[in-house]
């Protein structure tokens, strides 16, 4: 990683201390809500906070493997494809994920 | 005028009689009046069943064969902890230790047998125990908990259970055994050896040709010395080197006596009026320790009792089928070696596989088996018919009757070749045909139909599998093979596993549960997180560590999520009452936090909704300021405890429910439990706070309260089940916690009271509640002391403690 500059469009959210092991936090940015959510093994994903069935806050859902549970209606999201699992159909959008000396960087723009 | 009813005395109260009192009140109901007297102060419990007791894998209600219920709807008098001391045959009477004499037409000795002791010196130590009973499993579990060194002298069936189980409890065991192979009645050397290799494998240090010399310790056990001088230091000593039939009593009152009590082939002692079955007796100079020629002899004393003269036992030989330690062994016939015989042997040394059936000329005399035993029925079969084997059926004869065409057949189909008359369980002699008619009579569905109404697989079980194949041939798939509901896709075991063995191995904490018990997934699912939280939580007061991740949002944060992402806030309002100044606190949030909607629940509360998760922390203080607490309205715990006004002002109002209310509610808020409970006292008769359907309920009358469990009234409408009536407000406080902790204890998560009450049973939860005092203070206390840790405001922790702050803040980007 080069440096600590600031990279084009990579948003720098937080420490990865800062989101609870198999949890989640969320930020706002100008698209709306967006969860950082950091699973089991340590790794850490960023998707729009609104479940693609009701709109459903995923960031308060319970954290598993690499999925995460609606609180609302119990859809699961692929936190890697924001895919609904299972019977459901639904997406959510994804954005890269960067860790950086312990920072998590999220790039927003695509 | 109807025939006066004859007495029937009973001396003990072990599986045989027990099986002839079965046979009894099937021929001829009203025959007898029925009195036993049981030395052990319980029930009549399945014996075999004692190992997984030990282990933990088992609890001991699960094992009983007739619960209370079983003695009063039969009219039979249960005399428990009576010692008979003394049969006066002449006066026809009995008379017990503390004084108890009746008298008797026939009288059935079923004193079982007593476990040799081997009067080495120390042999009275405190910590030298016997493996016989349940007090002896109880015994074992004290001393176990405290680990250490477990020496079991006797390696047969019964040394190797006890060293399992005490290995599972955590000790480490030596097994102490005189000939140089394990079980040597049982299995040949090999056979034997297979056996050792395997336990060693486990931990268990085996030790054969060992000859013990002498147990060693000042005022309590300390080692064992051997023969050959070797010391081993240990904290207990299980003596299983083998079982004598117990004849004293029969002898002083002048029976005759072998080795054991010796009746004809009616089971008849050379006393007319006197018989007796079980492992005290003796028959043309046989004595019997196993389930099935036990039963076989129960049934023909039940018959001969009802009148029969047809019925006469003939002494058969036995087949031995077996699960030491989970190793599946079968053994028949005379399996000795000889010169004029033959052995056929098949070896799977990886499979853990030995089979070994020895012929004389074209006669198949003795069959053992190690590991694999399904065909043990049809070897037995074969041996006992002394069917000829002809020369081109020897070379598949090892493979059984799957190969005995040449081509293997499918369980299934092996089950469809069964003979009707084949035996599939061997404890109960219950052959296909009477499965299969038993099926198409009563319509059966499951294996636990087949084994009530066949008693098929309800003692040892190893026939279980056979049992669920011959249900499958019947039923094709309407029968699903496991009808165990499992806690979610994550794991093929049910919620009543999950919480034994979560008790019995010890676990305490979500990821020893999921790598010991082998979760499918890597970290569970929504399912079973939370429900394992919980169990844990039950498990270990005070001492397991809350997983909050696992929790459900609601319960995680301390407030019902609503549909935009906002919060609902519902303060306590203890048995319903509030307070001017409670009432303005309320009003300025409301305003100061600009809350949308207020409203009264129908649990007696204001309930507060369209909060900021961000303003929540800062709710929760103003109200904690007013002296309000968190209400749990979002947890899986208690709600509310609802309440009519009672004796302080209502007119019919028969005692303080309100009080009463009150004060419940203040004892149970906080308590995590399987599902959301309701409570609810009304002050008299009319039930204005409807306390017939809570899942609690408490009704005043005059003379007291009456205690109600297993109401509903949601999705479905239930009224509830009256448990019982006490008279003092104090015994209402026992009662409704004791039930509470019973249900925190054995409710699957998601379960409400009333769903348990369906399954475990009104009168199993009477038995625990009302009609044992101790289980019912242990209950007690043990709800109160859980409750030590749980009764801290999760709000006030958040609002001035700080905790989880993250979960109210959101994140700011740096720039």
């Amino acid at each position: 990683m080069d440096g600590m500059q600031p990279l084009e469009n990579w948003l720098n959210v937080c420490d990865l201390e800062d989101i609870p092991v198999r949890g989640a936090r969320r930020f706002e940015t100008s698209l709306g809500e967006i969860a950082v959510f950091r699973t089991k093994d340590q790794s850490v994903y960023a998707i729009d906070n609104r479940c693609p069935h009701k709109n459903g806050p995923l960031s308060e859902g319970i954290v598993h493997d690499t999925g995460v549970t609606c609180p609302l209606h119990g859809w699961i999201i692929d936190l890697q494809s924001g895919e609904a699992r299972g019977a459901d159909s639904g997406c959510v959008k994804t954005y890269p994920v960067k860790l950086a000396e312990g920072r998590v960087l999220v790039k927003t723009v695509l | 005028m109807s025939k006066a009813k004859e007495r029937l005395v009973v001396i003990g109260n072990g599986m045989a009689p027990g099986r002839v009192l079965e046979t009894i009140f099937e021929q001829d109901p009203g025959k007898f009046d029925v009195i036993i007297f049981n030395a052990e102060p319980r029930v009549n419990y399945n014996r075999i069943m004692l190992s997984p007791v030990l282990s933990g894998e088992q609890s001991y209600d699960e094992i009983i064969i007739h619960g209370d219920d079983w003695y009063a709807d039969h009219g039979v008098t249960l005399h428990k902890g009576h010692k008979v001391v003394e049969i006066d045959r002449a006066a026809k009477t009995v008379t017990s230790e503390p004084g108890e004499t009746v008298s008797y037409d026939k009288l059935l000795i079923a004193t079982g047998s007593n476990p040799f002791i081997i009067p080495l010196p120390g042999h009275d130590l405190p910590g030298v125990l016997a493996y016989r009973d349940l007090d002896d499993v109880n015994n074992m579990l004290n001393m176990a908990s405290a680990r250490g060194r477990a020496v079991v002298i006797g390696g047969g069936l019964l040394g190797l259970e006890a060293a399992a189980g005490l290995l599972a409890q955590g000790m480490q065991v030596t097994v102490l055994h005189l000939m140089p192979t394990l079980m040597e009645r049982q299995l040949d050397p090999a056979a034997g050896y297979l056996l050792e290799k395997e336990l060693c494998s486990r931990g268990i240090d085996i030790r054969t040709e060992a000859n013990t010399k002498e147990i060693v310790g000042e005022g309590k056990v300390e080692g064992v010395r051997l023969e050959d001088g070797t010391d081993i230091a240990c904290d207990m000593v299980v003596m299983a080197v083998g079982i004598r039939p117990n004849t004293s009593l029969a002898e002083q009152s002048g029976l005759q006596i072998g080795r054991g009590i010796t009746v004809d082939a009616c089971m008849r002692t050379s006393d007319p009026d006197i018989f007796s079955v079980g492992e005290c007796v003796e028959f043309d100079g046989h004595c019997y320790g196993l389930v099935a020629p036990l039963y076989e002899q129960a049934r023909i004393c039940g018959n001969v009792l009802c009148g029969a003269d047809d019925a006469a036992y003939v002494h058969s030989e036995t087949s031995t089928k077996l699960k030491v330690t989970g190793v599946d062994l079968f053994s028949a016939g005379d399996f000795a070696d000889g010169d004029e015989r033959e052995e056929i042997v098949f070896r799977d040394a990886s499979r853990g596989i030995y089979k070994r059936l020895i012929l004389e000329g074209d006669q198949l005399v003795g069959a053992v088996l190690y590991g694999d035993t399904a065909d043990g029925a049809w070897f037995f079969s074969k041996i006992k018919d002394g069917e000829a084997i002809e020369t081109e059926a020897r070379d598949t004869l090892i493979f059984g009757p799957s190969f005995a065409g040449g081509t293997p057949l499918d369980p299934m189909e092996a089950v469809a070749a069964l003979p009707d008359e084949a035996e599939i369980c061997g404890c109960n002699g219950v052959s296909k045909g009477k499965i299969l008619s038993a099926i198409d009579a009563d319509g059966l569905t499951d294996l636990d139909g087949v084994r009530v109404c066949t008693k098929a697989s309800s003692s040892c079980g190893t026939c279980t599998g056979l049992v669920e194949s011959l249900l499958a041939f019947k039923l094709g798939d309407a029968f699903e093979k496991n009808a165990v509901k499992t806690m979610c896709g994550c794991t093929d075991l049910g919620h009543s596993d999950v919480r034994r063995l979560i008790v019995s191995q010890k676990l305490k904490s979500i990821p020893a549960v999921m790598q010991e018990l082998g979760w499918k997934t890597s970290c569970g699912c929504a399912k079973c997180r939370p429900a394992l939280n919980y169990y844990l939580l039950a498990a270990w007061p005070g001492e397991y560590k809350d997983d909050n991740q696992s929790r459900f949002i609601n319960e995680r944060v301390h407030a019902n999520i609503q549909k935009d992402g906002t919060y609902s806030v519902v303060p306590r309002a203890w048995g319903g009452m509030t307070s001017a100044d409670e009432l303005r606190a309320l009003a300025d949030v409301i305003d100061k936090f600009q809350i949308p909607t207020v409203k009264y629940t129908g649990g007696q509360r204001i309930d507060m909704l369209g909060v900021k998760k961000e303003d929540l922390p800062g709710v929760w203080g103003d109200l904690n300021k007013a002296g309000m607490v968190s209400g749990h309205a979002y947890g899986k715990s208690l709600r509310t405890v609802k309440t009519c006004v009672g004796s302080e002002w209502c007119r019919f109002g028969t005692q303080d429910s309100t009080g009463l209310g009150i004060k419940l509610e203040k004892m149970m808020w906080g308590s995590w439990t399987p599902h959301k409970v309701k409570l609810a006292v009304s002050g008299c008769p009319r039930n204005c706070a409807e306390a017939t359907c809570k899942d609690i309920g408490v009704v005043c009358v005059d003379s007291g309260y009456e205690i109600h469990i297993g109401g509903a009234a949601g999705m479905e409408v239930r009224g509830t089940d009256i448990l019982c009536k006490v008279e003092t407000e104090a015994e209402a406080l026992e009662y409704c916690a004791a039930v509470l902790q019973l249900y925190r204890d054995q409710g699957h998560y998601l379960e409400r009271i009333y769903k348990w009450l369906a399954r475990v049973g009104l009168d199993k939860i009477h038995a625990q509640i009302v009609e044992d005092d101790n289980n019912r203070q242990d209950l007690y206390e043990r709800f109160l002391f859980a409750q030590k840790f749980s009764q801290t405001d999760p709000w006030a922790e958040r609002a001035t403690g700080g905790v989880d702050a993250h979960e109210f803040k959101t994140l700011v980007p740096a720039e």
